[in-house]
Order: structure tokens, then sequence, then C-alpha cells
């Protein structure tokens, strides 16, 4: 029955004045989706795609949305392809199904994995209603061609519309190795369309997971354990059921459930709960443990991951630095706290779920509840921000647990204060660096020493070594052109929960890199621009974004004092970024008041997407850089809400003016590309400011 | 449980409710209007921002029973006027990236427009509403747009 889907409520782009898209319910009608003998007729080549007889064109994106604009941009390569006026089609969100292919929604990969295959998909559809038309006119199909929802005959100019050629089509076979678009033709491909979900989301309409409410659906709040890797002894539900709207109260695999008529109540009633913990074996564990471990290995080589010449001989004249950098934990903090709606009966579990993993949750639920995939069925919801917190199905297991234990449909919100006290962490990192230059100011030694835990090694392969672990990221394969190097890495054992945090390990790394890539050039006496410069080849992309940036920002004028520029360049997700920021500082009060920042990702969809991505990240990475951080006391997060963990606020953020380089090359990712560059620029430009060098984030002046 | 009397947006509601519970999860929990957000739930993020008799208020840290008499307006209030400039203006900037955090942003700017405050009132205010997306660069275009327009 998989016109069912159809019937339901979903949503529909339909333009209004002002060229924006607007979403609405879509209500069909017309008597046509009414009734099984009148449903139209879906010619559905691909999974990605189908069209019906009415002419109505869906698009189905297998990614989740969180604000990264994928609802938009991966319609619009099916849509450039297919030749069908954007502003009608119907973008519907896609359950959890292994028939998409990925839909994990992380790695910038949303844009770069599906560019060939949605174009595929819109191009296969567009040759296949060519085929059906010139079937029709009896005309070879090159004598047909495809624009705008129609099939058009070259010599009469008769023309079909894609719904009357939706029957025909269905009945031929799916042609294989169809022709894409040249580039130079793209009419969608490379503008700046607006957001298909920006209405709905400013009026107040659309629905995000928190927002969801499924008929005879109760509300849930857990308690978990404040120290990680705790879990209870036995637990006390007598007040909180004194609690007016409380219901019920369960004990779930990671705490205890209370379930009421409303969110409000089954918060007053969870706090109510009388829990003995057992606070498991690391609620003795404060964050100075974990940077003792950290430190201890400090003196060592560690695990080779990158190695030429010889950073062990001594060249005469060489001028020798070293520094250690740190990095703390850190929260996703998305504005939408965790949350889940479950709905277990009869054997079967039907969540909605802001998840950005929609596969991992169905098989880690399947797997907690002792269900076949099968029997799990994950509706994405829009969600408030994602980060990488989302990529961990921890909400979606504990909603499920307390329907089925509860027997009740509920929908499972976490305060605030759960959302930072039971995240997923970026992991901590400590960086030995150590480097030499010669008396001419070349650069002539580099050594680098990761320290950190390992999100692979932690959650899903206790075996994994240093050199084939992730924490190199951000960090070899530099294209810095340096006669001695070696990068090396050493993995530490954790109890804090780690996991994927926008960049993760490109955020760290560079941090330490390009902020001693400056130390050197200061040690060289260099122009910090000039240092970087002589270590990049010609034709580098690279030193092509990083001269686009030095350009922009006025990087040779000079500043009063008391303000300072500093530069950075990354490669990350297969495209190049660099930024300039411009800070100042007065009485040690930091101000930063500028970012220019470029970005060369390749073939661009949509560049008001990028921009987008890249004001966002430069906020999301200050937010790391400057502000707050996570610290665990007696096994657990010290922090609460955003007054202990600060996110940067409106006048704390910089102008940011972003350069796109526009080339053909392949595309590449963008969410995650403008966080690396963004600490270490910040950091060198308050060393320009200040002569205060930051080798520790946060930043803290005094 | 009590009867609680709210004006929201021009629409009488009775609710049964306890007396303590925020205005927020009235709306969100007991009227569908779940435009309102649930963020920090200590009035320190902004995301609730509703209108209370005009002044954007939080309304995570307002018991229910306390806007009892008040002309309560939601973001579904305010955009009973899709038309209105700050809607307009957020469209054609592309401010919003997830938009959980927007009606709270759009609510606080709203209020600040109809008083006519001035710049250090609106940069003040505009500052205790967080977003993590960082779409701060956006809303300020669209803050000078709409004071320059007005």
């Amino acid at each position: 029955m998989k016109n069912k889907q159809t019937r339901r409520e979903f949503i529909k782009t339909v333009s209004v004045s002002g060229g924006g898209l607007i979403l609405a319910t879509y209500i069909p009608f017309n008597n046509l989706f009414a009734g099984t003998a009148d449903d139209p007729k879906i010619f559905s080549p691909s999974v990605y795609l189908k069209i019906d007889s009415n002419g109505v064109v869906t698009v189905i994106v297998h990614r989740s949305e969180m604000g990264q604009g994928v609802k938009t941009a991966l319609p619009m390569l099916i849509a450039e392809e297919l030749e069908v006026d954007w502003e009608k089609i119907i973008i519907e969100q896609a359950d959890a199904d292994t028939k998409y292919g990925s839909q994990s929604t992380g790695g910038s990969t949303s844009v770069r994995r599906n560019w060939e295959p949605l174009r595929i998909a819109g191009a296969t559809a567009r040759e296949m209603l060519i085929i059906a038309a010139a079937k029709k006119w009896n005309v070879d199909k090159s004598e047909c061609y495809a624009e705008n929802g129609f099939v058009i005959n070259k010599k009469s100019k008769q023309k079909f519309s894609y719904g009357e050629l939706v029957e025909d089509a269905s009945k031929l076979p799916v042609p294989q190795n169809v022709k894409l678009k040249d580039p130079k033709d793209f009419k969608l491909i490379g503008k700046r369309i607006h957001r298909v979900d920006t209405p709905d989301k400013i009026y107040g309409k659309a629905k995000f997971g928190i927002d969801i409410v499924i008929p005879g659906m109760y509300y849930a709040a857990l308690s978990r354990c404040p120290s990680f890797g705790g879990k209870v002894k036995s637990f006390n539900a007598d007040k909180a059921k004194q609690i007016k709207g409380v219901i019920d109260a369960v004990q779930i695999s990671n705490g205890v459930a209370v379930i009421a008529d409303s969110t409000w109540n089954a918060f007053k009633g969870r706090d109510e709960l009388e829990i003995e913990w057992d606070f498991g074996p690391y609620a003795n564990v404060n964050t100075d443990d974990i940077k003792n471990e950290m430190l201890k290995h400090i003196k060592e080589e560690g695990a080779e991951f990158e190695s030429r010449g010889n950073i062990h001989q001594s060249i005469k004249g060489e001028k020798l630095i070293d520094a250690v950098y740190e990095v703390p934990f850190m929260a996703h903090a998305p504005m939408e706290p965790m949350n889940c709606v479950a709905k277990y009966e009869n054997g079967k579990v039907e969540l909605w779920a802001p998840t950005q993993n929609p596969q991992n949750a169905k098989s880690e639920v399947a797997k907690a509840l002792g269900l076949s995939e099968n029997d799990v069925t994950v509706h994405v919801t829009l969600m408030g921000g994602g980060f990488g917190r989302r990529l961990v199905s921890d909400f979606a297991i504990e909603a499920a647990e307390i329907s089925k234990v509860s027997g009740k449909a509920v929908k499972l919100t976490w305060t605030r204060k759960e959302d930072i006290k039971f995240g997923y962490y970026r992991p901590p990192s400590m960086h030995v660096l150590k480097g030499s230059v010669s008396a001419d100011g070349k650069p002539l030694k580099f050594y680098h020493h990761v320290i950190a835990p390992s999100i692979r090694q932690m959650r899903f392969d206790k075996n994994l070594t240093a050199e084939k672990s992730e924490i190199k990221e951000g960090t070899v394969d530099l294209e810095y052109q340096i006669p001695n190097l070696k990068v090396t890495g050493t993995l530490i054992p954790t109890h804090v929960p780690i996991s994927w945090w926008r960049a993760v390990y490109n955020s760290q790394n560079p941090f330490a890199v390009e902020s001693f890539i400056d130390e050197l050039a200061y040690a060289a006496g260099k122009d910090l621009y000039e240092f970087r410069k002589q270590m990049l080849p010609e034709d580098s992309r690279l030193l092509n974004v990083m001269n686009i940036a030095v350009e922009k920002s006025g990087w040779n004028n000079r500043l009063p004092k008391g303000k300072g520029r500093g530069l950075a360049v990354s490669y990350g997700y297969e495209s190049y970024c660099a930024q300039v920021a411009e800070v100042s500082v007065m009485n040690n009060k930091l101000k930063v008041e500028k970012y220019t920042a470029v970005i060369d990702c390749g073939v661009v969809v949509n560049p008001d997407i990028v921009e987008a991505q890249m004001e966002g990240a430069i906020a999301f990475a200050l937010s790391a850089a400057m502000k707050g951080e996570i610290t665990i006391k007696n096994g657990g997060v010290e922090q609460n809400n955003f007054d202990d963990f600060e996110i940067l606020s409106y006048d704390e953020m910089p102008v940011v003016d972003v350069h796109i380089v526009q080339n053909n090359f392949k595309v590449g990712g963008v969410g995650e590309a403008g966080i690396a560059a963004c600490a270490p620029a910040l950091c060198n430009a308050i060393f320009a400011a200040t002569g205060k060098r930051i080798r520790k984030l946060p930043v803290r002046l005094i | 449980m009590s009867k609680i009397n709210l004006t929201v947006n021009k629409k009488n509601y009775s609710v049964d409710v306890e007396p303590d519970t925020p205005l927020l999860w009235v709306l969100r929990d007991k009227l569908g209007l779940t435009g309102t957000k649930y963020s920090c739930g200590e009035g320190i993020c902004g995301s609730c921002t509703v209108h209370i008799d005009g002044n954007a208020e939080r309304s995570c840290i307002l018991s229910a029973k306390d806007v009892e008499g008040s002309e309560i307006t939601t973001i579904e209030g305010l955009a009973e006027n899709p038309d209105h400039p700050i809607f307009k203006t957020w469209i054609e900037l592309e401010v919003s990236q997830c938009g959980y955090c927007q009606p709270g942003q759009i609510m606080t700017l709203a209020a600040m427009l109809n008083k006519n405050a001035s710049k250090a009132e609106i940069e003040r205010e505009m500052s205790s509403v967080l977003c993590r997306c960082g779409t701060y660069h956006r809303i300020r275009k669209a803050v000078d747009k709409l004071v320059e327009d007005k």
C-alpha cells in the first residue's frame, strides 16, 4: 500500500509573493487521492522519487534535517536533472530504511555522498518520461526534451505533462548509465534557492521531535545516575506518585522513569523519586585524573602516524621551540534537548525520533527490546540542532524501553540539565609540539604527539591501536612542506561517554597545529602569511583560499594597539578553508570583531546554505574556544545549564565575511569544514594583539 | 487541579492544571501551541519567549496562575500575519538554520520593535536569546534592516 503515505498529511511547497517558498500542510483537494480506486498511479523509478499521474513530484529526503539544509539541497540535486518546477515539488522525510543507503547524517557527507546517486535518480526518471513520450508520438527520443514538468516534441511543439506519462513510463525498463547534465546547463545547482522549511519554522508550525503528539500519549521523564557507569540499586516512587498527574514509575536499563499527564508533572514527579544509586566504578574520577592520564604520556614519543626526514637530528643554526596544547571535553547542547516519542504495542515499536542516525536507532532499539528490526519503525523528525549528538541513539532506546515497560505510548523529554550532564562529549586532548626553523626563516622540523581517547576504541573496538584510530584526523597529510616531520599519537581511556562533535578531532588537532605553525613563524621572524606560503606548493587549493582570505581581510593593513589579526588554514571533508580573525583586547576583555572565511568546497550546490554553514561553524567553534567547557567531578559532569556551560551570545558574535571559491572540483563537505581554522585563528589573533599565547582552551585571559 | 483562565492569541481558554505549572507547558501540552519552545527551563536562553500584555517574557519561568487575565501572544499569534515585516525579512535573509530558537528570537524582537526600543535596548535583549547554530550574524542583519525600515 505505498499510496497510503501520500494520503497522509504531507508537506508541499507552494510559492508565495516575494519569491520565497512556503511550507504548508497539503491536504489534497480533489477526490483523486480520496479512495483506493481513484488513487493516482505512482511512478517511482528510484527510492528517492515518486511522480504520480496528477503530475505531483515527491522527493524523499533520506538524510536528517538539523538546520544544515539537506531538506533543500538534496531535492535540488534531483530536481536539477528531472527538469521540474522546483516550487511544485513535495518533500517527504524518509523513515529509517536500509533501502536508502546510509542515512547517517554526519561527517559532512550528505551532499558529497549523494551528489551522484540523486542526480542519477532524477536523470533516470527524466529519461524514462522522454522515452514514454517518444513512443506515444512514435518519434525517436532524440526528438524530445524535458522542461518544467513536460516532455516536449521538438518539431511539433506538442507536449505531455509528466503526469500523463507516468503510466507508460512505469512500464519501461530502467535505463542504465543515463547522461547527467553538463554543469554549464545547471538551472538550480549553484543558485541561492530559499530553504523549503524556513517559513514553517519561523511561524512556529514546524514539528520538531519535542513537538510530536500521538493519540493516547503520556509524558515521561527519566532519572539517571549522576556518575557515568552507575546504576539503580533500589528506588521508592511513593512520593513521586503523590504528585498530581503522575501515573506510573518504571525502572529501565538507564534509570527510573516517571510517566505523567504532562511534561511538567513528569519533571515534578521525577524530582520526587527516591533512588539509591550504585555510583559505579568511576564515582571518584575527576577532571584532574583524566588530565593526569594524558600527562603521563607527554614525554613519550607516541605511536607513529606519519614520518619523513629525521626530527631527531640536530641541525646547525636551527632555532628550537616546543609547546603543549590542551583541549577539554565539550558538550553539543543543541537548543532542542534530547527527546523521543515511542509507542510499543503487540511486539512492535514505533518511534518518532529527532535522530541523525535513523538506521542506528532502529537497530539499537531492536537490540535493546529484543525485537527484529522489521518490528521497529523510526519516523525522523526535524531537529533543533544536532552537531553529532543525535548520532547516538540513547534517547530512542530510553523512550522505547519506557513504552515497553509501562505499556503506554510516551514522549520522553530531557531537561536541559540532563542534556548537559548525560551527553556524549567531544573528547579532551593534549598535544605535544616541537619544531625548529633555520636562521633564514625556513621550517626545518615539526613534531606533533596527540594524546586523546578514541571514540572508536572506547565505543566500538577495544583492540583498536592508536595508529589505526581516528585521533590523527586534522594533523596528518598536512600540505605543508616541512623536511623533517613526525606525527604520533597515544590513546588514553576515559569512562566519560565520548562521541562525534561537529568536526571532532578536526577541531582539536588543527587548533594545536595551526597555533604552533604561528609560533614557528614568530620564531622565524617571518610574516605569518609568508611563512605558511613558502611551505605550500604554488597550485595548492589551500594556498589559494589563504591568499583570498589575506586579500579580503586586509591582512597587511596595520591595526591600532590592542587589536590583532590571526590566520589559520585547514583541510577536511574534501574542502579547503582559510580564516582570518580580528580581535581587540582591552583590559583583558576579549572582543572578536570579525572573521574573514574562505571556503573551497568544489562545486557549490546552494551558496546561501554554504555561507550559513560557515557562519554557524564559526559561532559554534567560538563557543568552544571562548566560552564553556565540560568538567568531571565524582564521575559525572559538573555543569548544569547555559549559565555554567555558556555558549556564544548575539553581542559576542563577530561580523563574518564568507567567500566561496568558484570552481568545478568534486563537491566537498561543508557542515564541519568551517570549524578547524576558527580556534587557531582566534588564538593567533589574541597573540598578535597581546603577546599572550593561548595553549589551553577555552581562552581565559585572566 | 484548578481551573485557570487564559487569553492566548485573543482566544479564551479554561485549563485544568496545577497553579505552579509554567505557562510554557500549558501552551505546549494543554493548548497544543508547540511553536513556543522548551530549551533551558530556567529563563536563561529565551527560546520560550511570548508576549504578556505586549512585553517579551519567558514562559518557562512564569506560572500559568500569574498570567491569568493577561493578553498572551505566542509565535502562532504573531504568525496570523505572515506578512509581518519580521517574517518577511527572516525569509529574505534566510536567518534560520535549525529554526528551534527562532520563535523566541522573533518574539523578543517583535516586542522591542513594537515599543520603539532604542538600539541599545534591542542589543541587550537580543543578546539574551541563545542560538546554537550561530544565526546571530544574520539576526543582526535582519535587526538592522528592520530598524532602518521602521
